[in-house]
């Protein structure tokens, strides 16, 4: 798994990335009440706006992490958002993506320097 | 920036774990590691208990009652002179245009009137008093004292497990008590929507008197974060959002805060600032109201959403001044300001998120029925 420091996840199945918020990121929003997500097959950009995640405190964005195109999102956090507070890098991904340049994720860091990185 | 004040249970939040935020000058509990969410879950369900200490208590005394009520009533349009000892109501301060100042709780304690005012506006509050009163009647601001609240279902069973008069008190009454060997003065009301109390404690014993509630069975720490999703809930306002200096009661829809004696026609009427037009907007309606508002989706509509009469195009007709998630309906919900002719409960409206027209329509207050001991 590969973190950045947008607080994101991204775990590589075959082909595709798979994106999520890590369990800090899900601590300092609170509890999560609303998620927003794109439409299957976009092609975003690194740095779009992605996802909108409203916890009771406010609502954030979640960026695209890397350039590609949006395979499938994670419906089930629609009609579940608190989802994201119990299983934030588990059952609660929000979308999967097909990079378009894989060597984007290379500067991204890794569980220990994540950890490090949230201090 | 100037120095975060602290009151007398900064230690004890602390040692709760709470997430402390400024708030009105102060270091306040947004929420403790039970989270926002499961705090205001428990509060409707059990007994929560909330540091209000930062607001601001005062009390008015002088020669009588009379004289101290009828005083007060130049500052506010309500009946502070039928008011009867032991009793409290909500009030608010208007300013010379109608527009409401700060809104408050005032309670007959004898011949004194005790005040409750918002944290941020209660230096202009205590000004305002002395400045129109003094010195006829003494204006004291109460410095040395916490304010507790236990709110919920379970509050009774928590305060009258310590001073059995408290299950005597009904809604608005208030009452020396005794809790656990502190003497308080309690009034049965609160900001939830939830039967409860609200405990004036002298500031060295109030730690002590919080720890013991805490730790009876079903009592729970509950940070400004859940507070402000309870009241909102329950339909009431917050001061400098849902009601300020611009908005005067009858827009605030606050008519029934203003008892008939001060309205045209009643023995008291006017006679305070802006009476003349409040007293106007009774008789010929404001041209906007507050009003509830059910945001249609999951999506929260927060304050300063701007709300439209189509889906598309059409006109501007009112904003969000209060909206969030409210965990008991397990929806959104909000309120704003809206103008008088689409203002009919039912109406369906659009309320611009993000650049998108969402459906929502205007809904009933409260959204949670109370469940006041009346």
């Amino acid at each position: 798994m590969k973190f950045t420091e947008e607080h994101e996840w991204l775990r590589v199945e075959g082909d595709e990335v798979v994106v999520g918020i890590t369990i800090h990121a899900a601590e300092q929003l609170g509890d999560v009440v609303f998620v927003e997500l794109p439409d299957e097959g976009l092609t975003v950009s690194k740095d779009d706006e992605v996802v909108v995640i409203e916890s009771v405190k406010a609502a954030s964005d979640i960026l695209a992490p890397i350039d590609g195109e949006i395979t499938e999102v994670n419906g089930t956090l629609t009609d579940n958002p608190s989802a994201v507070n119990e299983d934030a890098q588990g059952e609660a991904w929000f979308f999967k993506m097909k990079p378009s340049d894989p060597s984007q994720m290379d500067e991204f860091m890794d569980e220990a320097g994540y950890q490090k990185f949230i201090g | 920036m100037t120095e975060l004040k602290r009151t007398p249970l900064y230690d004890l939040h602390n040692e709760l774990g709470a997430k402390m935020v400024p708030f009105a000058g102060y270091d306040m509990p947004v929420q403790y590691p039970l989270g926002v969410m499961k705090e205001h879950q428990h509060t409707r369900e059990a007994a929560g208990v909330f540091d209000v200490s930062h607001m601001g208590q005062v009390i008015l005394s002088g020669e009588s009652w009379d004289h101290v009520a009828r005083s007060f009533e130049s500052l506010v349009p309500m009946d502070v002179l039928g008011l009867e000892d032991g009793r409290q109501r909500y009030g608010m301060f208007t300013n010379d245009a109608g527009g409401i100042e700060d809104d408050l709780m005032f309670a007959r304690r004898g011949n004194d009137l005790f005040v409750v005012v918002n944290a941020a506006c209660k230096d202009a509050d205590i000004a305002r008093m002395k400045a129109a009163l003094e010195p006829e009647i003494m204006v004291a601001a109460i410095t040395d004292r916490a304010l507790i609240a236990v709110q919920g279902p379970g509050a009774e069973a928590a305060v009258a497990g310590m001073d059995p008069a408290a299950a005597d008190m009904t809604f608005m009454d208030v009452r020396d008590l005794s809790l656990d060997g502190v003497d308080v003065w309690a009034s049965r009301s609160g900001y939830t929507g939830e039967d409860g109390y609200e405990i004036s404690a002298p500031e060295d014993q109030a730690d002590a008197l919080t720890r013991a509630l805490l730790a009876l069975d079903g009592v729970e720490a509950i940070g400004l974060g859940a507070r402000d999703s309870l009241r909102l809930e329950a339909g009431l306002c917050l001061y400098g959002h849902d009601i300020d200096a611009e908005t005067n009661p009858v827009e605030g829809a606050l008519n029934w805060a203003i008892q008939k004696v001060r309205r045209n026609g009643g023995d008291r009427a006017g006679g305070f600032p802006g009476a003349d037009v409040v007293l106007a907007a009774f008789e010929n309606g404001a041209s906007r109201k507050r009003v509830g508002l059910q945001p249609e989706g999951r999506a929260p509509m927060r304050e300063g959403v701007e709300v439209f009469d189509a889906a598309e195009g059409g006109h501007h007709v009112g904003t969000v001044t209060s909206g969030g998630f409210g965990p008991t309906t397990g929806g959104p919900v909000a309120m704003g300001y809206i103008s008088i002719d689409h203002s009919k409960i039912g109406t369906p409206l659009w309320g611009e998120v993000r650049g998108k027209r969402m459906p929502l329509s205007v809904a009933k207050l409260p959204f949670v029925a109370a469940n006041f001991k009346r």
